[in-house]
């Protein structure tokens, strides 16, 4: 277990010392554009939505309705991002999984340090998110803030299972299919712009099986102060499962990919 | 023949070459159809999520003429002429990053009787003929949710090929100027914005006066009009300046496009 | 007799510069039709530039160079239609199929698709690689690799064909199988220009070769007249023990410099240039000297280059 710890912060600080780098692009991505989104949406169609009569969100302006949401996806978003590209990148394109592997790191190191790096790309972004969501005033009570935990948890819940993901593709086209039949559809019905139940049912139903409705539902009830303490856990267990599942595919297969 | 031409003339004006290149991706996407499909479901999804849950909740627009519309019939233009730039940036700024640093494509091209300027016409051309069957297919699902009440919906679809072949030019004219992938989060930088802030989601009276004159200049802004006067025959000669901007901003990309491209290939 | 030579690449003064590098510094040659035409330069002797102003895809930075009677500055399409291009390295089209990487080259040449399909099934079976038709480019070995990427520069049955360091990085034994198609395409009356920096290469493939280093042309002729004229028949190689420094080289040098019309010190041998290497060695045993291994070979173009530079080729 130690040297689990050990061997996934020397690979997490391999992926800090490139993020160094890098960071200046990432920050349009990860914060820019959620925020234009929060603008567009939140305030912009907002207005409209606001003097249409706010009956269907149960009275909530649409910027509050909506700014939880945006926040747990926005996590999905970057984590599913840096568990596909660079994921590759390491296995088949500049090869530097193989190049760790040749040191006392193990495959599991390599997923935790890969996994830790995420949880530190997401964690921070959103951070960042959730205080510009509190400056236009999306956070109806101040619970809104565990938002934060909740994004963090949706990006592990996703990171592994595509990671893993990753490792059986050969090639990119793979991630196109991700992107196209995975985030964008989850980022559109699972509740963050409008309630599921106006969906037919059986989209509904997806939407309930989809890890982002369930973060989006949870961070939700916790701004608007909605809570119901059951489903809530519900929420939890159902990400937590995710992570753990998910993490364990993505060690068996990075192990199968990187040593036979 | 053609070579005096190309003494004469600063712009090549042989367009023939660039047909092989357009031959080179259909071959590579004959084998992967089901991923050349999958890009026309990313906008019917936005449509679906905005005609089913968004619209429920904004209910009709009134126009600043006082036509009444509903919101989806609203929003689909708009986005409509969204996948149009989303595609044709796709194809001219990644793809041909890719071949032109790391596939190394565009050097072995160019060591055949091609020109650079064969490259970038191929390469537009292939992504309009993409870009134009996505929009077919889409015009198809707007007519299905009865988005369509016009006959003029019929000049739609060369109004997103025209907004494709601006957007694709203009992005491989700023992708000559790339030097790392890092790069690429601006094109980000600016497609986003223009998505969700020009008169795509609301009407462009929404904003005061500043802000609405910056967004009235942004290019997809003019696909955006074009699109919906087209889907909502509410059409004029005023469309004509719209066309024209994307008209001239297409190929004053293109021309771009081929000069750097000879630059940085042919050293 | 060479009146009657048709010059297909004709070369005066050439320069290329990169910002304030000069890269070649003004070489002279010509290439003659039907000749394999060698470059011979260790790395960064300017070959692969000049392969690409050749080429018509790297412009002139001054002199004259006339490809075929044209001029690559305005007739480079023209130009690149009759050749054939193997780059130093592999570009091939990594998206696509080992055969249509041939179909589709032929048609950046304006062939026709029939035409496209009969050429890349014949050339495939020239270079052995029918079996792995439908793989694609990125499951081939390196050797694989350089095989196509010759079939592809000859779709277009070019007058003349560029070969830049064709067999860098393959094994030995990919190496002689590329030679012999080279072999077979010189039989069959193309024009070849190869660079490399191996001497076995260029003796075995050139009729007439150059040797090239730092952006200049330092010699010019048959492999067999550079050897005669820079070098002696033979070498006689003396190697001492692993204790035996440099300084001790200069010294052992000085002992035998009689003995050979030439002598070179290098880092671990001594180096004999004579015409009679036996002789040679009979005479450094007669005066004492132990060295640990003593080899008498016959000289190469190495020993030229080697000669003309003070160089060693590979190093
Ligand atoms: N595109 C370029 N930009 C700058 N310098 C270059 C470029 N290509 C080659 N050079 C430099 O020119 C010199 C000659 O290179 P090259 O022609 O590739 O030699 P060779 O093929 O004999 O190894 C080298 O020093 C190399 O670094
Ligand atoms: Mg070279």
């Amino acid at each position: 277990m130690a040297l689990a710890v050990e061997n996934g912060r020397r690979m997490f600080d391999y992926w800090l010392t490139v993020y160094k780098r890098t960071w200046k692009g990432t920050m349009i991505s990860s914060f820019l554009l959620p925020m234009l989104y929060l603008a567009a949406m939140g305030i912009g169609l907002g207005s409209f939505v606001d003097s249409n009569g706010t009956g269907a969100l149960g009275g909530v302006s649409y910027l509050q309705f909506i700014a939880p949401g945006l926040l747990a996806s926005t996590a999905l978003q970057i984590a599913v991002g840096e568990a596909t590209y660079p994921v590759m990148s390491g296995l088949k394109w500049q090869k530097f999984y193989h190049s760790m592997i040749a040191t006392p790191l193990r495959p599991a190191d390599v997923v935790y340090g890969q996994l830790g790096f995420i949880a530190f790309r997401v964690f921070t972004s959103c951070a960042v998110f959730l205080v510009i969501i509190t400056l236009f005033g999306g956070l109806k009570s101040p619970l809104g803030v565990l938002g934060l935990p909740v994004a963090l948890l949706v990006g592990m819940a996703v990171a592994g299972p595509i990671a893993a993901y990753a490792t059986i593709l050969d090639n990119d086209s793979g991630f196109a299919m991700v992107f196209r039949f995975g985030v964008v559809p989850a980022f559109l019905f699972s509740g963050a712009f409008f309630p599921v139940s106006q969906l037919p049912d059986w989209i509904e139903w997806l939407a309930y099986v989809s890890p982002l409705w369930h973060a989006v539902d949870l961070s939700r009830n916790l701004s608007l102060g909605t809570v119901n303490p059951l489903l809530a856990l519900g929420n939890l267990a159902y990400l937590l499962t995710w992570f753990l599942v998910g993490t364990w595919l993505a060690v068996r297969g990075f192990t199968k990919k990187l040593i036979g | 023949m053609a070579t005096i031409a190309a003494r004469v003339v600063p712009v090549p004006v042989r367009l023939g070459g660039g047909r092989h290149i357009v031959e080179r991706n259909f071959l590579l996407y004959r084998r992967s159809w089901v991923v050349f499909l999958s890009g026309f479901f990313e906008p019917v999804f936005y449509l679906l999520s905005i005609g089913i849950g968004v619209a429920h909740l904004v209910g009709d627009f009134t126009l600043s003429d006082g036509t009444k519309i509903a919101y989806a019939a609203f929003v689909a233009p708009a986005m409509l002429a969204s996948s149009a730039m989303n595609g044709a940036i796709f194809d001219s700024t990644y793809n041909i990053f890719f071949r032109m640093k790391y596939a190394k494509l565009y050097d072995s091209m160019l060591a055949t009787p091609l020109r650079p300027w064969d490259v970038a016409t191929g390469e537009v051309t292939w992504a309009l003929l993409r870009g134009a069957i996505y929009s077919a297919m889409f015009i198809v699902v707007m007519l299905i949710m009865g988005l369509i009440s016009s006959w003029w919906a019929l000049l739609a679809l060369p109004a997103s090929v025209l907004i494709g072949f601006a957007f694709a030019g203009a992005g491989m004219a700023l992708t000559t100027f790339m030097r790392s992938w890092q790069d690429f989060e601006f094109v980000q930088l600016a497609i986003m914005p223009m998505f969700l802030f020009s008169a795509t989601f609301y009407p462009v009276e929404t904003y005061p006066g500043a802000i609405r004159w910056l967004v009235e200049i942004t290019p997809l802004y003019q696909g955006v009009v074009l699109e919906r006067a087209f889907s909502t025959g509410n059409v004029g000669w005023f469309l004509l300046i719209h066309a024209l901007y994307l008209a001239a901003m297409g190929t004053l990309g293109m021309y771009v496009a081929s000069r750097r491209l000879g630059k940085l290939l042919l050293k | 007799m060479s009146d009657q030579r048709e010059s297909l690449v004709h070369v005066r003064g050439l320069r290329k510069s990169y910002g304030d590098f000069e890269a070649v510094r003004g070489i002279d040659l010509d290439v003659w039709r039907g000749e394999a035409f060698g470059f011979l330069g260790p790395n960064g002797a300017g070959k692969s530039s000049t392969m690409r102003m050749i080429g018509a895809v790297s412009p002139v930075s001054g002199g004259t160079l006339k490809i075929l009677g044209l001029d690559p500055a305005a007739d480079g399409p023209a130009i690149r239609a009759r050749l054939g291009v193997c780059p130093q390295d592999d570009t091939l089209d990594t998206e696509l199929t080992v055969r249509e990487n041939l179909t589709i080259y032929g048609r950046y040449f304006g062939l026709s698709r029939a035409e496209c399909r009969e050429r890349a099934d014949e050339l495939l079976e020239f270079v052995a690689l029918t079996e792995k038709a439908k793989v694609k480019v990125d499951e081939l070995s390196g050797g694989m690799k350089r095989r196509l990427t010759i079939a592809r520069s000859l779709v277009s049955k070019p007058d003349l064909l560029l070969l830049d360091e064709p067999t860098t990085g393959l094994d030995p034994q990919a190496r002689h199988l590329l030679w012999d198609k080279l072999f077979r395409l010189k039989q069959a009356g193309v024009t070849l220009i190869i660079t490399t920096h191996y001497m076995d290469e260029a003796e075995q493939l050139c009729d007439r070769l150059v040797v090239m280093d730092g952006g200049l042309i330092a010699a010019e002729g048959s492999p067999a007249d550079l050897i005669r004229d820079y070098s002696t028949r033979e070498v006689t190689e003396l190697r001492f023990g692993p204790d035996v420094m440099l300084a001790d080289h200069d010294a052992l040098a000085g002992k035998v410099e009689d003995l050979a019309q030439r002598i070179e010190v290098l880092p671990d041998r001594l180096l004999l240039y004579t015409d009679d290497g036996e002789h040679a060695v009979a005479q450094v045993h007669e005066r004492g000297l132990q060295p640990a291994a003593v080899l008498v070979r016959r000289s190469t173009l190495e020993d030229v280059f080697l000669r003309l530079t003070g160089r060693t080729l590979v190093d």
